[in-house]
C-alpha cells in the first residue's frame, strides 16, 4: 500500500518541475510526449547544478531532450532508453539511483532508521517499565515461596 | 574610515566573546554571583560591536565603495538602493556576517529577557552562545573578511548575481538564518543544562519559546525561500530537493520534533534524555546546513562560495561543537532519571511516534543528501540522488504523519483512548471521505490527488476538533463558544492552527495534479486555452531597468471575455555579469495562479513561453503562513509570560460566565 502510495505521489509530483522543453522538440503523438517528458523528468543534465534535463536551458540537456525523442519514435522502451543512457553516461545521469550493492544503504535507510528507532523505544519501554515495576511485583523466587505457602491453588 | 572601525568592532567582538566564554563559566562553578552577572553586559555589548561591523560593510555597501574587495565582487553602481543593502548579505562573508549578527541578537536577547531563570542557566547558556559566536567571529576574521581592501580599486563593481537581485533576498535569508541560529540557543541551553547537570521541566519551561521562535523563522524562511524560487526559476516548481534546501528542511525536521517532545518533558517530565539529544541535533543540523551551502562541498543553485580552506575551518567548528556536545552528553545522560510514565496510546506515545517518524524523514533527508558525496569520496563512483529517490521515500514517511496528527491531538496524557478520538474525529473523517468522493465525481483526475485532499481535509478539521469540543460542550451557544474560545489556552489554539496550516499546504500539494501547462511558441495575436481561462498574448517589446535590458511579454488573461488579470512576463538580460534571468508573470486570480514564463524572442518576432494553471497553489505557501501564525498564538500563551498570576486571574474572570 505505502509503495503504491509513494509511487502515486511520485507521479503526482512529477508535473511539478516544470519544462525547459521548446515548443519545436514536442512531438505530436500526445502519448509519446507524455512519455518523453515523465523520462526526461529524471534524467540529470549533466552540466547542471541538480537540474533535469526537463528543467534545464542547457545545449546538453536540448540534445538529451531530443536523443529521447527519437528512441522513443525509433519504439524502443523507457528501460531501453535508461539503460542506453546509463550505458553511455554512467549511473549518474539517473535522478533516481538503481538499486544496486552501492545503493542498496541508501534505498534502505529510511527502513533501517524506522526499525532501528521503533526498536530502541521498544527497549527503552520495556527497560522503563521494568525498573518501576520490579519493586511492587513479586520476584520468581517469592512467587514460588508463595505458592508453596498457599498451596497450588492459592487458596486451598 | 567607518570601514576599518567596522572590522576592529569586529575583532573586539571576538575578545568580548572568548571573555563570556570562560568568565560565566567559572562563575557557575564557584557559585561566584558577580562572575556570572558579567555574562549578560558582554552579551549586549558583543551585540552592539557586531551590529556596529554589520552597519559599516552596509554603508559601504550603499556609498559603492569599490576599494572594498566585497562590495566591487557584488556590487554596482547602478544596482538599485534596496540591491545595495540586500547584496550586503548575498555573498559568502556578507552572509557570514548576518550569520553571527543573528547570532549575538540571539544572545542579548537572552541577556535582557530571562531575568526569572536561574542565574547560573543563564550564565552558562550566554557561555556557552559566546563559544558559538568565538568560532565563528574567528572563522570571519581568518578566512572571510568582508573589510578587505583593495591596493588599486576598480571604478565600477561586478554587480550581485541577477538571481538574487530580488526582494526575496531581503527577506528570505534573515528569516532563514533566524531560523537556523536560533537554534543555536536550543543548543546552549542543552549544554548549559548537561554542564551544570539539572535537567528538568524548567529546562523544557525556559527552551520552549525560543525554540518556538527559531522554528517560526525557519517555517516562513523556508515557504520563502520556495515561493521565491517559484517565480525567479522560470519552471513553475517550488521544491527541487536541491542540497540547499534539504540543507534548511532538516533543522526544519528536527525542530519540530524538539518542539513536540519539549511538550512532554514540559508538562510530564518525561522524556529527558531524547529532548536534550533533539536539541543538540537540531543546531548540528543547523552547523551542517551551514558547512554544506558555505563550504562549496556540493555546488548547486544556491551555492555562490566555494573555497577548500573555509570549508575545512567550518568542519573544524562542526566537529568540535557536534563531538564536545555529544561527549558532554554521553557523560550526563546515563545519570538522568526518567520521569512521568505512560501508557503507549496516550499523548505522550503519539509525540514519541510523531519524534520517531520526524527523526526518520530528516535522516532520510541527511541520507539523500550526503550518500553521493560519500560514495563518491570512498569509491569514486558517481551517482545522483535526485526528486525521484525523496518523492518516494519521503511520502511514505509524511502520509502516516498526517493521518496521525489529529488523532494525537485527541489523546489525553498519560492514558488515551484510541476508540473515543477516532469518535470525536468522526465528522473529520466524514468531512475527508465526502471531499475525496465530492472530487472523484467533480474533477476525477490522479487518483493520488484526490487521496491527498481528502487527507488534507481530514488534518485541517481534525486540527480544530478537540477545540471545538471543548468550546460547544454541554450544547453551549456560539455567542458562549466564543467567549470560551478566548479562556482557551493559547498553545492548545496555536497547535491547532500549526496543524492545520500543514493541512491547508497539503491541500496545495494534491491540487497541483489537476494543474495544466503549455510549452508553446507564441506571437503576438495569439489567444492560448488554459484551464479555466483564456491569455491573450499582446504584445512583444523590450524596456530597458536600471541595471538589465528586458523582454516583456504582455498578456491579458479573460474568463468567459471578461479581463481579470494583465501580466507582464519577461525575460532580463543583465550586462555586467552577461547573464540572464525569468522574470515570471503570475496572476492570482481566486487561490490559483496563472504563470508565463518567456525565453528571448526569435528572429520571426515569436517567444517560447512555458503557460501553467496552477489551481490551489497559493495554499502551499498560505498553509506556511498559517503554521507561523499558531507558532506566534502558541508563543503568546500566558505560561510563558512574566506577571503569569495576574492575566490567569483576568482570564478566569472572562471564562466564568461561560461556565
Amino acid at each position: 500500500m505505502l509503495r503504491r502510495v509513494a509511487l502515486l505521489l511520485a507521479l503526482l509530483l512529477a508535473p511539478l518541475a516544470a519544462m525547459a522543453v521548446e515548443p519545436d522538440e514536442i512531438l505530436n503523438d500526445a502519448k509519446l510526449e507524455a512519455r518523453a517528458r515523465t523520462l526526461s523528468a529524471e534524467l540529470r543534465c549533466m552540466v547542471c547544478q541538480n537540474e533535469s534535463i526537463d528543467e534545464s536551458h542547457a545545449d546538453l540537456a536540448r540534445d538529451l531532450r531530443l536523443l529521447v525523442r527519437e528512441r522513443l519514435q525509433a519504439g524502443d522502451s523507457d528501460e531501453q532508453i535508461r539503460a542506453f543512457l546509463v550505458q553511455r553516461y554512467g549511473d549518474f545521469i539517473l535522478l533516481k539511483p538503481p538499486f544496486k550493492l552501492a545503493t542498496w544503504l541508501l534505498w534502505g535507510a529510511p527502513f533501517l532508521v524506522l526499525v532501528a528507532g521503533a526498536s530502541a523505544i521498544i527497549f527503552a519501554v520495556r527497560r522503563h517499565r521494568g525498573s518501576i515495576a520490579s519493586p511492587d511485583g513479586l520476584s520468581e523466587s517469592e512467587r514460588a515461596k508463595l505458592e508453596s505457602l498457599l498451596g497450588k491453588d492459592g487458596f486451598s | 574610515m567607518i570601514v576599518e572601525t567596522g572590522h576592529y568592532a569586529l575583532v573586539l567582538a571576538l575578545a568580548l566573546a572568548l571573555v563570556n566564554s570562560v568568565v560565566p563559566i567559572w562563575g557557575g562553578a564557584t557559585q561566584d554571583r558577580r562572575l556570572m552577572a558579567v555574562a549578560p553586559s558582554v552579551a549586549l555589548a558583543g551585540f552592539g560591536l557586531v551590529a556596529y561591523a554589520f552597519f559599516a560593510l552596509t554603508y559601504a555597501h550603499v556609498v559603492s565603495d569599490f576599494s572594498l574587495a566585497n562590495v566591487v565582487e557584488n556590487s554596482h553602481s547602478a544596482k538599485p538602493l534596496i540591491y545595495k543593502i540586500t547584496g550586503v548579505w548575498g555573498n559568502h562573508e556578507g552572509s557570514m556576517l548576518l550569520w553571527v549578527l543573528v547570532l549575538s541578537v540571539f544572545a542579548a536577547a537572552v541577556a535582557l529577557f530571562s531575568g526569572s531563570m536561574p542565574e547560573d542557566l543563564r550564565a552558562n547558556v550566554l557561555a556557552v552562545q559566546s563559544w558559538i559566536a568565538a568560532a565563528f567571529l574567528l572563522f570571519i576574521l581568518l578566512t572571510s573578511n568582508p573589510f578587505a581592501r583593495l591596493a588599486e580599486p576598480p571604478p565600477e563593481g561586478n554587480d550581485l548575481n541577477p538571481l538574487l537581485q530580488d526582494p526575496g533576498l531581503a527577506i528570505h535569508p534573515p528569516l532563514l538564518y533566524l531560523g537556523y541560529v536560533g537554534l543555536s540557543i536550543t543548543y546552549s541551553f542543552a549544554a548549559a543544562a548537561l554542564i551544570s547537570g539539572r535537567i528538568d521541566a524548567v529546562f523544557a519551561r525556559f527552551v520552549r519559546p525560543w525554540t518556538l521562535i527559531a522554528w517560526i523563522c525557519l517555517t516562513l524562511g523556508i515557504a520563502m525561500g520556495s515561493y521565491w524560487a517559484y517565480y525567479t526559476l522560470g519552471w513553475g516548481g517550488f521544491w527541487f530537493w536541491d542540497p540547499v534546501e534539504n540543507a534548511s528542511l532538516m533543522p526544519w525536521l528536527a525542530a519540530t520534533a524538539l518542539l513536540h517532545c519539549t511538550a512532554v518533558m514540559e508538562k510530564r517530565d518525561a522524556l529527558k534524555i531524547w529532548t536534550i539529544f533533539s536539541a543538540i541535533l537540531a543546531f548540528s543540523l543547523s552547523l551542517l546546513g551551514t558547512f554544506l551551502v558555505r563550504s562549496g562541498v556540493l555546488t548547486s543553485v544556491h551555492a555562490f562560495a566555494s573555497d577548500p580552506t573555509r570549508g575545512i575551518f567550518i568542519l573544524a567548528i562542526l566537529v568540535i561543537f557536534i563531538g564536545g556536545s555529544l561527549a558532554l552528553f554521553a557523560v550526563r545522560a546515563g545519570g538522568l532519571k526518567q520521569g512521568g510514565l505512560f501508557a503507549p496510546v496516550s499523548r505522550e506515545g503519539a509525540l514519541v511516534l510523531n519524534n520517531l517518524l520526524l527523526t526518520t524523514c530528516c535522516a532520510t533527508v541527511f541520507i539523500g543528501t550526503l550518500y553521493p558525496l560519500a560514495l563518491e569520496a570512498l569509491t569514486g563512483e558517481k551517482i545522483s540522488v535526485g526528486p525521484p529517490f525523496f518523492n518516494l521515500t519521503f511520502a511514505p514517511l509524511f502520509v502516516p504523519l498526517f493521518v496521525l496528527m489529529p488523532i494525537g491531538q485527541n489523546l489525553a496524557w498519560k492514558r488515551g483512548d484510541l476508540f473515543g478520538a477516532a469518535q470525536r474525529l468522526a465528522a473529520a473523517i466524514g468531512a475527508g471521505v465526502i471531499a475525496m468522493l465530492a472530487l472523484a465525481a467533480w474533477r476525477g483526475g490522479p487518483v493520488v490527488s484526490v487521496i491527498l485532499s481528502g487527507l488534507a481535509v481530514y488534518v485541517i478539521i481534525g486540527s480544530f476538533a478537540d477545540l471545538g469540543r471543548r468550546l460547544f460542550a454541554g450544547g453551549a451557544s456560539v455567542a458562549a463558544a466564543a467567549q470560551r474560545a478566548l479562556g482557551l489556552p493559547r498553545q492548545a489554539l496555536g497547535a491547532a492552527f500549526a496543524h492545520a496550516g500543514l493541512g491547508v499546504t497539503l491541500l496545495g500539494l494534491a491540487a497541483t495534479g489537476w494543474g495544466a501547462e503549455k510549452v508553446i511558441a507564441l506571437k503576438p495575436g495569439d489567444v492560448v486555452e488554459i484551464g479555466p481561462y483564456q491569455l491573450a498574448f499582446e504584445s512583444v517589446f523590450s524596456r530597458n531597468g536600471p541595471n538589465y535590458s528586458e523582454i516583456v511579454g504582455r498578456t491579458i488573461i479573460r474568463s468567459n471575455g471578461v479581463v481579470k488579470a494583465s501580466i507582464e512576463p519577461a525575460t532580463r538580460f543583465y550586462p555586467t555579469r552577461r547573464m540572464s534571468r525569468a522574470e515570471a508573470g503570475i496572476a492570482t486570480l481566486g487561490l490559483g495562479q496563472v504563470y508565463v514564463s518567456i525565453a528571448d524572442a526569435a528572429a520571426n518576432g515569436s517567444v517560447n513561453a512555458r503557460i501553467f494553471w496552477k489551481p490551489l497553489v497559493a495554499l502551499i505557501w498560505i498553509g506556511a503562513l498559517i503554521m507561523a501564525f499558531g507558532g506566534g498564538l502558541s508563543l503568546s500563551d500566558r505560561s510563558f509570560r512574566i506577571g503569569v498570576a495576574r492575566r490567569a486571574h483576568k482570564a478566569a474572570a472572562i471564562a466564568q460566565p461561560a461556565e
